[in-house]
């Protein structure tokens, strides 16, 4: 029953940090690209959409605490793992092209989505391996 | 690692949603113990002999008595 209340946690978290992300950035580009605002009011509001991503992570973190649950959170550190393995290897891979200027820039705000992709090849892994995918 | 979770289970009829509901663990952790595919943490091993009043050897199989009889 516990590890049910993780869950449910987890996705009210995900979804609360989801719909803050897409409030804030519209508020932001208003902000910003119309309104003319700069300096370091426009570095403290263009911080928060980036703010409500982290927060992800928070939720995973606290996800991970909370999970009473053993193999499921040993699903869910299994596709962290490969997740975070993954996006430092793209990451690190195109750091190199870009320095030889093989290709254009990555804009740094593409690491967390690839992160989320990574965690789901992490969960696809983990179907294959030991056929549960349950993680997250 | 090798264990008798299944057999002792259906001795006492449970499926394996009884099970977890006893050990207060997921239906899939006690599949994956089942099949061999994950090996549960200590604490969960002493909960799963004490569920069974046994001994822990004698549901789940070291691997290194297993290893030493094949030799």
């Amino acid at each position: 029953m516990a590890q049910m209340f993780a869950r449910r946690r987890y996705t009210w978290r995900l979804a609360a940090s989801m719909a803050g992300y897409v409030a804030t950035l519209v508020l932001a580009k208003y902000a910003i690209e119309d309104r003319g605002i700069a300096g370091p009011a426009a570095f403290a509001i263009s911080v928060v959409p980036a703010l409500c991503v982290a927060s992800v992570f928070w939720a995973l973190a606290r996800l991970l605490i909370e999970e009473k649950d053993e193999y499921r959170r040993v699903l869910l550190v299994r596709e962290l793992l490969i997740g975070s393995g993954l996006t430092l290897t793209v990451v690190t891979i195109w750091g190199f092209w870009e320095n030889f200027g093989l290709v254009q820039h990555f804009d740094g705000w593409y690491i967390a989505p690839l992160f989320f992709v990574g965690m789901g090849v992490g969960g696809v892994v983990n179907k294959l391996t030991l056929g549960d995918s349950g993680g997250c | 690692m090798e264990n008798r979770l299944r057999v002792l289970r259906a001795e006492r009829r449970w499926s394996q949603q009884d099970l977890a509901e006893r050990l207060e663990v997921s239906r899939q952790s006690v599949n994956a113990i089942e099949t061999g595919k994950y090996d549960p943490s200590l604490p969960l091993a002493f909960r799963i002999a004490e569920l069974f009043e046994l001994p822990i050897e004698e549901i789940f199989v070291s691997p290194s008595r297993r290893s030493s009889k094949a030799i």
